[in-house]
């Protein structure tokens, strides 16, 4: 069969991001051409400033080779423009008379620089700041002349500036506006970058509005409206972008400001579509390249005719690639009539950091000199987090929430850390390693660095200085994860809204799950069948039947596997209370079983290694008789209650807290939770069973009992938020199972309490338990009826010989 | 030429999941898709080794339980960035059973 042909307009940054992610779908279906106006294979446009300043050089920022090209089949035409597109026979035509028939075009014609058409504008030295020719130009420039004018003070023409002075030049800045990157930046930050570049020797003309470019032949100086005039022996224009569309006008498709598209990135014309800079897309054209590449996945997904994906728009957020100074900006950074703005300031640091609040809702960001948690105030924002939990100490950044993993020093911090640094503790990944598979594999996204590196794919505490390293080494390109997460590769709908059609249009099987979802895969990927089985399973614990081969294996053979292949046997201890008898039942079970290693855990139970499958359910049979149920120390379950010696014994004791311990484990062992689940009673204050480090921790007082949740030890160690305090234990029983429940109604499979509590907020909870005593009562009762279903012990089950196939290996002899 | 060896009936193995077939000298993974196919690798991840017999089926590849490995179960190719391979077994299903040709060499290595 003959493939189909895709012609490609544009060999920029949005154009082959489009080709990357349509090979990626299909890397089959079209013979590709790519038309490019410039010289050059594809290269990281936006590292330009840093080429400019002696950073970097043009191989460095070369995104896709010539070799590139030719391994994909893609048949590359640089250095020569096309210059009309013949609609009806569907053909392009170059400059140079070569032609080139298309069954699907793109065009990603980018945009150009405009030029302020003064008198003079077309002299000699007057250039814009676009691609590697103007670059070019300006290093020229920079050996022969010493005096430079950029007119715009926006986030280009100020890294335009700070290359020429680094080059060794004199260089003024011209701006129409009283306030440098006035798009980006509020008044007392701009303020503060000016001052900072004035230190370093940029000279600016504020206000000014240029009149004439003056010289014969070659530019010798600025003149302005007021009269007044510098001089200049190069004057780069870096006032803004026009999008390209001369061909697509040129072709009559239709254009506004841009080339128009539609969602789904196509044109007026079916079989055209565009992207990146040259296009507009409900009424706004992008400059910024992480909207780009959103578009370019888009694109990719209609061209391998997958026909779901749709673009709804980009928020952005900005760095400036200065060396030395931090700053960054996203969302609405003035603030509206009705909105709250929060503001640090430390004027002899040079710190400044606001935000804007509607709603309690971060809408956005200004930060100055400390922008290590722009990324976290990014993500807060996109994703419309609820910051009423931690509002008071949001400016402080996120280490405030008791972050540990993340060290300090944010983005200039990481760069300055030498190469053998590790960033990785899981995966043993060091910085070197990461920049390098960034650089030579062409990188932008975090999943694609964690695919390559195995950095940050793990216990994910390093996820902020991968995202760091990822940011300063390719700049901008950088492709922040979109604001709306598909649960996995299988679909682009995120966990709540699966949760909420599982429960609103009452799916209760995987398949009409991925039916009335749009599953790309027919039987999902290892991520998400764990997830659906779970939300089924929470949400109809009487009709759905637990799927074993969507469970991980863990939870499938009812024991933790190890790094050998054996597994891991613990037997409950209700409580962590135990008798002499159960000990010896443990121990002739050890024996008999020949087990190389006993362990006391954390969560006071006795963990058996090295066990090998085959003889669990044996095994299992022995304990089951001796009176021991699962402990579920293999589950995203309730694990454990841990209590300490308890008021029959301490001094200080208060309640009977290792009684309520055990009544609390009867009523939740067995319960399938979306993360593990542990809990703990401390009989006093002193708090012995460390509660406030737990999911649901109880501390018992004279009066009653406090009631605490969402702590965890682990990677990042959470101290609980107080709940409550109630005064019998019927009502801690109560509360305990309505947390349980609205855990596992509400949080995204995966999530343990503490990242849930801190998304939806504590109010909420409070909402949802403290304040209606109908809602509470409820979420008990469903509670209940998931536990009739949950509490079949399942190592009885297997003892008696349920699943044997799983168990029992096939022997042959060959 | 391979000697076809019954191991065990289709219904035995379940849809999306695995069986393990342990010979004198090796441990093999026997998988069966959502479609029937069947599909048999050596049970060790070109990782660490990690036993593939214990991941999750999906498609026709298999994700290892140590640390998420995707194989392709007809090539025995790590997929995505990865790069490794672990031997694959021919296979055949006929009548309701499922059989296994070992070849000479990988059954003496």
């Amino acid at each position: 069969m003959m493939k189909e042909k895709l012609v490609v307009v544009g060999n920029g940054m949005a154009g082959m991001r489009a080709v990357e992610e349509l090979l990626k779908l299909d890397a089959d279906k079209y013979e590709i051409t790519v038309f490019g106006n410039e010289p050059h294979p594809n290269y990281n446009r936006i590292m330009l400033s840093p080429v400019l300043a002696g950073e970097k050089t043009i191989d460095d920022i070369i995104l896709n080779s010539r070799e590139w090209y030719d391994e994909n089949g893609i048949k590359l035409v640089s250095g020569d423009a096309v210059s009309e597109i013949d609609r009806v026979k569907r053909k392009v035509i170059t400059a140079s008379g070569v032609e080139a028939g298309y069954d699907r075009l793109l065009l990603a014609t980018g945009s150009n620089p405009f030029i302020i058409p003064v008198p003079g504008h077309d002299k000699q030295g007057v250039i814009g700041f676009r691609d590697i020719a103007d670059v070019d130009a300006m290093l020229a420039a920079a050996k022969s002349y010493k005096s430079a004018v950029v007119i715009g003070g926006g986030l280009l023409g100020l890294e335009a500036a700070n290359g020429l002075m680094k080059q060794g030049m004199d260089v003024t800045v011209v701006h129409l506006l009283d306030a440098l990157m006035e798009r980006q930046l509020d008044k007392p930050a701009s303020a503060l970058l000016k001052r900072s570049l004035e230190e370093r020797g940029m000279k600016f003309l504020m206000q000014a509005s240029t009149a004439e470019i003056l010289g014969d032949g070659r530019v010798s100086g600025v003149k302005f409206t007021d009269g007044s005039q510098v001089d200049a022996d190069l004057v780069v224009m870096a006032v803004g972008i026009r999008p390209n569309m001369a061909l697509a006008q040129q072709a009559g498709l239709h254009c506004e400001r841009g080339l128009v598209v539609n969602d789904t990135m196509q044109t007026f014309d079916p079989k055209i579509y565009a992207v990146g800079e040259c296009v507009q897309h409900r009424g706004m054209c992008y400059g910024l390249v992480a909207p780009l590449f959103e578009q370019a996945k888009v694109v990719a997904n209609h061209l391998a005719e997958m026909g779901i994906a749709r673009y709804e728009g980009s928020v952005t957020s900005t760095k400036l690639k200065v060396t030395g100074i931090d700053l960054f900006s996203a969302g609405e950074f003035n603030e509206g009539e009705g909105d709250e703005t929060l503001v640090l300031q430390d004027p002899a640091q040079g710190i400044y950091k606001k935000l804007v609040i509607r709603d309690n809702q971060v809408k956005g960001a200004v930060m100055y000199g400390d922008t290590m948690d722009g990324t976290w105030y990014f993500t807060l924002l996109r994703e419309g987090t609820d910051i009423s939990a931690f509002r008071s100490t949001i400016l402080f950044g996120q280490h405030d929430l008791g972050d540990a993993g993340h060290g300090s020093g944010g983005t200039a911090g990481v760069m300055a850390l030498p190469d053998s640094a590790e960033i990785c503790g899981c995966n043993g990944v060091c910085k070197g390693d990461i920049v390098n598979a960034i650089t030579k594999k062409g990188l932008f996204t975090l999943a694609e660095v964690q695919a390559h590196t195995k950095a940050s794919s793990s216990c994910g505490s390093c996820t902020g200085l991968v995202e760091s390293i990822l940011a300063s080494t390719v700049g901008e390109g950088y492709d922040k994860a979109p604001s709306k997460k598909g649960m996995c590769g299988c679909t682009e709908h995120s966990h709540d809204e699966v949760i909420a059609a599982i429960r609103d249009q009452e799916l209760k099987t995987m398949d009409a799950v991925r039916d009335a979802m749009d599953w790309k895969t027919p039987d999902g990927c290892a991520s998400c069948r764990p997830a659906l089985n779970y939300y089924l399973l929470a949400r109809w614990p009487e009709e759905y039947k637990d799927d074993a081969q969507s469970r991980f294996i863990n939870e499938r053979a009812h024991g933790n596997i190890q790094k050998d292949g054996t597994y891991s046997v613990v037997p409950r201890m209700f409580g962590g209370l135990c008798t002499a008898k159960d000990l010896r039942a443990i121990a002739d079970v050890s024996d008999k079983y020949q087990v190389p290693e006993m362990k006391v855990t954390g969560g006071q139970r006795i963990d058996l290694f090295g066990v090998k499958k085959e003889d669990m359910p044996a095994m299992w049979k022995d304990l089951s008789e001796a009176g021991f149920v699962s402990g579920h120390a293999y589950g995203k379950a309730l694990r454990t209650v841990k209590t300490c010696a308890g008021k029959t014994w301490c001094r200080f004791g208060t309640q009977n807290s290792t009684g309520l311990g055990v009544k609390l484990e009867e009523l939740t062992w067995g319960s399938w939770m979306p993360h593990k689940f542990k809990m703990a009673v401390s009989g006093c204050p002193r708090n012995c069973a460390e509660a406030t480090i737990k999911d649901f921790g109880v501390v018992c007082v004279d009066s009653g009992y406090e009631l605490h949740v969402g702590g965890n030890g682990g990677i990042k160690v959470r101290v609980t938020d107080l709940l409550c305090k109630v005064e019998t234990e019927e009502q801690v029983l109560e509360y305990s199972g309505a947390f349980c429940q609205l855990y596992r109604e509400e949080a995204h499979y995966l999530e343990r309490t503490a990242p849930w509590v801190e998304r939806v907020g504590l109010n909420h909870i409070k909402d949802e338990i403290l304040e209606d005593e109908a809602k509470r009562k409820a979420l008990y009762e469903r509670f209940k009826v998931s536990q009739q279903y949950a509490q079949i012990d399942p190592w009885k089950e297997r003892a008696d010989g349920a699943e044997a196939n799983e168990f029992t290996p096939v022997v042959i002899s060959a | 030429m391979s000697n076809w060896i019954e191991i065990v009936a289709l219904a035995d193995i379940p849809k999306l999941g695995s069986r393990v077939i342990k010979t004198d000298t090796m441990t093999i993974a026997v998988f069966r898709t959502a479609r029937d196919e069947v599909f048999a690798v050596k049970d060790a991840c070109p990782h660490k080794g990690g036993p593939l017999s214990q991941g999750i089926v999906h498609g026709t590849s298999v994700t290892c339980p140590l640390h998420n490995w995707k194989i392709d179960l007809a090539s025995g190719q790590a997929l995505g960035p990865d790069e490794g391979c672990t031997n694959t077994f021919a296979t055949k299903v006929e009548g309701g059973k499922v059989f296994l040709a070992l070849k000479a060499d990988e059954a003496a290595a």
